[in-house]
């Protein structure tokens, strides 16, 4: 008799499940806990208040990002309260004997973009850490989500967490992506296809040539973004662009380890005829770059369209929620979106902040300045060693010369815990995932684009096709 | 967790779809190490017209009249009331932690997001999911009845308004019992620790790269 055939969530699924209820809720292993300030500390103090040591040590690994300055870091943290939140990570790290890339290590960064590129993520793995964005690291066909401050301290107690399986929902993207368009376009249409909430109680595989064709940071976008959706994973099966990333990076598997460990990650795909609740297909040639205009991140729409009107928006809830959020972004329906005019760009976050999109950025910025109308252009690389890449490319001067400043790694104005922030009023052209009202500073107005759009958008003072640029 | 008892509370009706966690407490908030006290900043960029900053004394800023929990007698409202996709965006259980230390017990929606549902029963607030047509229907109610009240049990999973009438509602059956014994649930896990250690047992024969001391 053949095996059912399984889904890729189904396989990380049953290999992680330590035990399972009568009524479907099933204990599961954590193989890698990644910890950073703003989430941990009362779950710190939870073990603590209860006398519990950690379950497993050499699991964690911990870095802060959230409320690390970009600029002159030699002065430390000036804002006491971001300053005591780093200093407590930094003694519970020390105090339970938790590996911590701190302010002053090379390899500190957004703990998504860290833990990538450090092999911390593997194949096959369950992945958490207290920020939604967990999603990202399923792209290296590893089961990553996001969890509580609650689900924190159960981490770090017993190794597992308690949860109920998700349903299976595949993302199909087949054909060739036009020049210029990126993961970012992607998976802000299929955002814009299925909504904020299309994506809850499943796992999302993205899956087809397109999505196969993405390099690991393009698939890492767009599993940074699932939570977008709704969903608290996204998944892409294991191939070799998979395999030749996590080869040589220092926590991977070597020697032997890494011939059986690639072994077992060549199984990590969904079986032909895996049964999936929902299917979705999108056509690659018929995605543009996409520009959002609301206030999240389903107001989406191609660079060559318009301003939605609320009178057109498909029920009645959405017409109010429409016409709320172009009040908060002071926007007309119908205007064309290359009319928008933002006043700062942000290139950054855990979206898009890899040596990959910067390079994207680089190549648009190339010889140009930024528009005099442009108050603030920052790129705020992922991570230590992104800037050091960078730099040795020669990125730092070519967005420095164009007028970009060039900071260090750290969440930054991807939601302005640190000094980076939108002033009341102001408008951004931003790589980073969120548009919600005030996320990027109290009264600020986020446009999500990728990095080439943000880039394009700093020289023309206004949104431009990164299309046309390319032909 | 405290245990969840049986209470009759005000609604507030929040008539909003998509409430994020950035709107419930915003990130400057999320630098506090404790787990309390976040109450006064609850829906801070709604509740205020000026920008919040953390360790303000929050009774001399101006409030915006217009948000319903700055009305009488919200302010003292047990119960919210919204449209779908409640508490999507962020993990963060500051969230869940904002809302209790408030004063709110339920929250009425026809749908919530994955993480902040399992934040909140992790934290004794009770997360109801009630079909689309029901919360339009208590929205009319509570527009038509201001102060408009509802009895929450949790025990037999219904809603009674006061006029009688009832609504089931179901929750996972063991975040129910969490809830109503106000359980631990690190404790209980711990309770399974021989099955943790021989899975951890076998997946280092199986997959010996994931242990690498
Ligand atoms: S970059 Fe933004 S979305 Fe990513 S972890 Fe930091 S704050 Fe969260």
């Amino acid at each position: 008799m053949r095996p059912m055939p399984k889904t890729l969530y189904d396989k990380l699924w049953d290999a992680h499940v330590v035990r399972e209820d009568a009524n479907g809720a099933a204990l599961i292993y954590i193989d890698r806990h990644l910890v950073h300030e703003v989430t941990s500390p009362q779950a710190f103090e939870g073990l603590r208040l209860a006398g519990r040591p950690p379950w497993r040590l050499d699991t964690n690994l911990a870095v802060p990002d959230h409320n690390i300055p970009t600029t002159n870091l030699e002065a430390g943290i000036q804002d006491p309260v971001s300053r005591l939140q780093v200093e407590t990570l930094n003694s519970n790290c020390a105090e339970y004997g938790i590996t911590e890339f701190g302010m002053d290590d090379i390899r500190q960064g957004i703990v998504h973009v860290m833990g990538p590129e450090q092999g911390a993520t593997l194949p096959g793995m369950t992945v958490v850490c207290g920020d939604s964005h967990t999603s990202t690291h399923g792209a290296f066909g590893a089961l990553a989500f996001g969890i509580g401050t609650s689900e924190v301290e159960h981490v770090l107690a017993t190794q597992c967490l308690l949860l109920k399986k998700a349903r299976n929902m595949r993302i199909q993207v087949e054909g060739e992506l036009a020049p210029g368009v990126t993961a970012k376009d992607i998976i802000l249409a299929i955002i814009g296809r299925i909504g904020i909430g299309g994506g809850t109680g499943q796992v999302l595989e993205y899956a087809g040539n397109a999505i196969r064709s993405l390099s690991m940071e393009g698939r890492m976008t767009l599993c940074n973004m699932s939570i977008e959706a709704g969903a608290r994973a996204g998944l892409v099966a294991v191939d070799d662009t998979t395999l030749d990333y996590v080869r040589g990076r220092p926590f991977a598997p070597a020697g032997d380890h890494q011939r059986l460990a690639e072994q077992a990650w060549a199984n990590l795909h969904s079986d032909a005829g895996a049964c999936f609740d929902r299917e979705v297909e999108l056509d690659a040639a018929g995605i543009a770059p996409q520009v959002t205009w609301g206030t999240n991140p389903e107001m989406v729409a191609p660079v060559d369209g318009c301003i939605p009107y609320p009178a057109d928006a498909p029920d009645e809830n959405r017409r109010e929620n429409w016409q709320r959020a172009l009040a908060y972004m002071d926007l007309k329906a119908g205007t064309p979106i290359t009319d928008i005019r933002p006043d700062k760009v942000f290139i950054g976050s855990c979206t898009n902040s890899r040596i990959e999109d910067l390079r994207a950025a680089a190549v648009v910025v190339r010889g140009h300045k930024v528009a005099a109308s442009i108050r603030l252009a920052l790129v705020v690389p992922g991570s230590g060693l992104v800037k050091q890449q960078a730099e040795a490319e020669g990125l730092d001067r070519i967005f420095q010369e164009a007028g970009f400043e060039w900071r260090s790694p750290g969440c930054s104005m991807c939601l302005a815990m640190n000094a980076d922030r939108l002033e009341p009023g102001e408008r951004c052209a931003s790589t980073s995932n969120r548009n919600f009202e005030g996320r990027q500073g109290h009264g600020g107005r986020t446009h999500l684009v990728s990095p080439a759009m943000a880039a394009a958008a700093a020289v023309a003072g206004h949104f431009v096709d990164v299309r046309e640029d390319n032909s | 967790m405290k245990a969840f008892t049986p209470f009759t509370g005000i609604v507030a009706p929040l008539d909003r779809a998509n409430v994020d966690t950035d709107q419930i407490i915003p990130k400057q908030f999320l630098k506090s190490i404790q787990r309390t006290g976040f109450g006064p900043n609850l829906f801070d960029g709604w509740r205020y017209l000026d920008a919040g900053e953390p360790g303000q004394d929050c009774s001399g800023r101006a409030e915006n009249p217009d948000f319903i929990l700055n009305q009488e007698p919200y302010r003292q409202a047990q119960i919210l009331l919204a449209r779908d996709n409640f508490g999507c965006g962020s993990s963060r259980e500051h969230a869940p932690w904002a809302l209790l230390d408030f004063g709110i017990r339920v929250v009425i929606a026809p749908g919530f997001a994955d993480i902040f549902q399992s934040n909140s029963l992790k934290n004794g607030l009770l997360p109801v999911v009630l079909e689309a047509a029901i919360v339009d229907e208590l929205f009319r109610r509570v527009a038509a009845t201001p102060g408009y009240s509802l009895a929450v049990d949790l025990e037999s999973g219904r809603l009674r308004d006061p006029g009688g009438e009832t609504w089931s509602f179901v929750i996972d059956p063991f975040a129910r019992e969490c809830l109503l014994q106000g359980l631990d649930e690190i404790g209980l896990t711990l309770q399974h620790a021989d099955a943790i250690r021989a899975y951890e047992e076998r997946r280092r024969r199986e997959a010996p790269w994931l242990f690498p001391r």
